[in-house]
């Protein structure tokens, strides 16, 4: 008997419907997959098992009994841990209370138990080869160290249910081999798991059985054994895809961006390098290298202690992100809900955000000017949306990626930085993103891309430059860029 | 959306409140107390345009009664000194644009939070005023300002076109983006190129400038300059912004709400003086109101926050 199920269930937000019909059986001691497009109705399937939101219609059973959850606290009594596609950490707390919120271990005496916290987080950071200070405060981590932080956090549950949504998209290949470590072991004890990604290979790589979501309606339900990653991505997109790497090679041009010896004490030393007009160049390396912060040094987010940013010939003003974008610099940040978008405002006015002197008429901001500007790359990157003055905090994970490449792509910069450029993005749009990024570097503009995504690196960059440990420590030509090379340098085994 | 619906309930409120007062209050329906009540919220109205910017960009000025005493002591100084009031008058506005200035520089600086800073200025600035002017009431104005200020087409028009501006300046272009933005999300207005701290300079500076300006307007109203002037208003001014449907937490609200709200508050007042409501219920009354404005639009918006935040955990 399944542990957790929902039957024929659907939800509607407003005009919108989320999901219609969708039944789903999750089994002790398989791990089932959630394929889907993004705005699919993936999240919120998640939402209603973890009773954040209730469905409109059908049920959840819980050991064969419907159950009514009235909000993610009764979920989480019978059992059922999760981790949600955005981190939720309280900022000004520490790692170990984050982890312990709301139900932290009792002294004989009846108060906290510090030791114990630190005792059972020591242990989850083990298995998960973390290497964060539990004591630390959750404020200021990297995405993906606060991803690790939320895996840690369910798994300190025993959980019967686990459901992950998109728990890897900030991760790099070493953190989910080793997630993937804990999880089967989770798995073989009896536990049930429920796993979202848009990395195919993931899916094939840990689940038994997979159930395909379009357009908020299941489509298909599949034994893992059964089919290729090619069937999985016809039951999604319902259709063949093109190439999903479609790189062309460009003619490289002039240096566009160069980097010279920039340093941040304790993050990062000595940096030197340069990226060409028509080029696309990647910085590879392990969660933790220092790879988002040197792209934020050199967008003026953070100042740097030594060295300099050149922009087409010009040193740029240290510690200015309004000079970095005056030069032609763009930046898609990795934190696409705390950096990259502000969730109360509409689309069409994120996208104008970064770009307020081009949507303007005399002094006066143009209504007809900013929709156009989003109707324009909201087509180009099939965003889904009800309309583009709805809040950007209820569009789907995904789709928020959109809005934040659209926001920079407008822009229209002459070097272009994207972290995790597409961090949860489905596979036919991640294709297309990567068109569109081959297509404006053969047109002359110089990407640096950040990306924790193997495959991508290998498949998008005309170089790949290594960082480990705030060092650059190999650059790779795209001919002798190998799976090998690229993390036997990441991991310090070789230097160059 | 829901800013506008917050809006129209003001609007309802306002109507209704008016017609009560027409029909119930003696001596409300007549020219001379309609333009009486407008141009005694004046203060309040020019203080609270300026505030609206600074609330929205999620900071406080508690400090603005403050330098509204101040202006009117170092002008009731100058006055004494034979100065004319022609050069005063700037100079007032440039002591209020400094008394700006060093909340400005606290905040963004040395990002001390402005509550904290303008709790430590609003007691600093009043304490300076009365050091300059001791507790003399300078009254020998000039007589061409003082009835100047008096005839009520003057200050409101003022207001008027002041308030114009401000919408303006706020809902139609880049500058008031950036400063919902701001008040929104700070740190993705910073990723995207705003200049976070000067425009947070910059709104403190006016809203000093702004405190001085309605001192002019104040001294020359009553004529008479005094350190004690004001005492109390920037807690009218804050109460007007929130009642007029500005989110305490920033990012949200409007400038035609909060002028609403200015004259909402305005005409209870002036009824409940008028029905002769004794002193304690007056007081009492404002200060349900006071709470009320708080409370009110933003119970909504700790609904909201609670009821997307369970949406957002995703
Ligand atoms: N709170 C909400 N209000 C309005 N619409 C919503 C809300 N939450 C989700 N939606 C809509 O429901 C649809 C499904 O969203 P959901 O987040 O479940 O997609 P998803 O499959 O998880 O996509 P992704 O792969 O991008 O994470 C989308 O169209 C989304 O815009
Ligand atoms: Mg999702």
């Amino acid at each position: 008997m399944a542990v957790l199920a929902l039957s024929d269930v659907s939800k509607s937000f407003g005009a919108v419907r989320a999901l219609r019909g969708v039944s789903l059986k999750l089994e002790a001691g398989e791990a089932h997959a959630l394929a889907g497009e993004n705005g699919a109705g993936k999240s919120t399937l998640v939402k209603i098992l973890s009773g954040v939101h209730r469905p409109d219609t059908g049920q959840i059973l819980l050991n064969g009994s419907p159950v009514t959850f009235g909000g993610p606290a009764d979920a989480r009594h019978a059992g059922v841990a999760v981790i949600y596609q955005e981190p939720t950490l309280f900022p000004d707390l520490s790692i170990v209370e984050n982890i312990f919120m709301g139900r932290q271990p009792r002294t004989r005496f009846g108060r906290i138990d510090r030791a114990a916290m630190a005792e059972q987080t020591g242990r989850l950071f083990a298995g998960l080869g973390v290497e964060l200070d539990p004591e630390q405060a959750a404020r200021g981590l990297s995405i993906a160290d606060q991803q690790l932080v939320e895996i840690a956090k369910a798994l300190s549950r025993d959980a019967k249910v686990l459901i992950m949504d998109e728990p890897t998209a900030a991760l790099s290949g070493n953190e989910v081999a080793r997630l993937f470590g804990v999880v089967k072991a989770l798995r073989e004890q009896g536990c049930a798991v429920l796993f979202i990604s848009h990395r195919l290979d993931e899916i094939f790589e840990l689940c038994q059985r997979v159930t395909t979501l379009r357009d908020g309606t299941p489509v298909a339900e599949d034994l893992i054994a059964d089919i290729t990653p090619d069937d999985l991505v016809r039951r999604m997109v319902g259709r063949d895809l093109d190439a999903l790497y479609p790189k062309q090679d460009g003619v490289p041009g002039e240096v566009a961006l160069e980097v010279h010896r920039l340093t941040r004490e304790g993050v990062f030393t000595d940096v030197s390098f340069r990226v060409r007009r028509g080029e696309i160049v990647a910085l590879a390396g392990l969660v933790g290298a220092g790879r988002t912060e040197v792209v934020r040094a050199i967008f003026g987010i953070d100042r740097q202690d030594a060295g300099w940013v050149e922009v087409g010939g010009r040193r740029l003003r240290p510690a200015s992100p309004t000079a970095a974008m005056a030069a032609g610099l763009a930046l898609v940040p990795e934190d696409r809900r705390q950096q990259g978008l502000v969730m109360d405002l509409s689309i069409d006015r994120n996208i104008a955000l970064a770009g307020l002197a081009e949507v303007r008429r005399g002094p006066l901001i143009s209504r007809a000017a900013e929709h156009a500007r989003a109707q324009d790359w909201a087509v180009r990157l099939r965003l889904k949306f009800a309309r583009l003055s709805d809040p950007v905090g209820v569009l789907s994970g995904g789709n928020q990626q959109k809005v934040v490449l659209a926001k920079w792509l407008a822009r229209k910069p002459s070097v272009l930085i994207v972290d995790e450029p597409t961090r949860g993005i489905d596979v036919g749009t991640k294709a297309e993103v990567h068109r569109l990024l081959s297509e404006l570097a053969v047109g002359g503009m110089a990407v640096l891309m950040v990306s924790s995504e193997l495959p991508e690196v290998l498949g998008m960059a005309d170089r790949v430059l290594v960082m480990h440990e705030g060092r650059l420590v190999a650059e790779l030509p795209r001919a002798s860029a190998t799976e090998e090379s690229v993390m036997s340098a990441a991991t310090g085994r070789t230097a160059a | 959306m829901l800013v506008r619906r917050w809006e129209s309930l003001i609007l309802v409120l306002l109507v209704g409140v008016c017609v009560w007062a027409a029909l119930g209050v003696d001596g409300f329906a007549n020219t001379s107390n309609v333009s009486f009540l407008l141009l005694d919220t004046t203060e309040i109205a020019l203080m609270a345009l300026t505030m609206t910017f600074v609330i929205v960009a999620a900071e406080i000025d508690l400090s603005v009664a403050s330098t509204l005493g101040l202006s009117c002591a170092v002008l009731g100084w100058l006055w004494n000194a034979g100065l004319g009031i022609e050069l005063i008058m700037p100079i007032c506005l440039l002591v209020g644009a400094l008394c700006g200035a060093i909340n400005g520089l606290l905040v963004t600086r040395l990002g001390l939070p402005s509550l904290a800073v303008t709790i430590g200025t609003f007691a600093l600035y009043r304490g300076l005023a009365y050091v300059i002017l001791g507790d003399q009431a300078v009254a020998d104005l000039p007589a061409a300002y003082t009835s100047l200020a008096t005839r009520p087409l003057v200050p409101l028009g003022l207001v008027a076109v002041l308030g114009v501006g401000a919408a303006v300046l706020l809902h139609a272009t880049g500058l008031g983006r950036a400063v919902f933005a701001i008040g929104a999300n700070q740190e993705a207005a910073f990723f995207s190129g705003i200049r976070v701290k000067r425009i947070k300079f910059w709104l403190f500076v006016a809203g000093g400038a702004m405190a001085a300006l309605a001192s002019l307007v104040f001294t020359f109203r009553y004529a008479s300059a005094r350190a004690d002037n004001g005492v109390g208003l920037e807690l009218a001014v804050v109460a007007a912004v929130l009642l007029g449907g500005v989110s305490i937490f920033g990012g949200r609200g409007s400038l035609p709400g909060v002028l609403m709200a200015v004259v909402l508050l305005g005409v209870v007042r002036n009824a409940l003086i008028l029905a002769d409501v004794a002193n304690e219920v007056l007081n009492f009354v404002t200060g349900l109101l006071l709470v009320a404005s708080v409370l009110a639009p933003n119970l909504g918006a700790l609904w909201r926050r609670r009821f997307t935040s369970q949406q957002e955990v995703s």
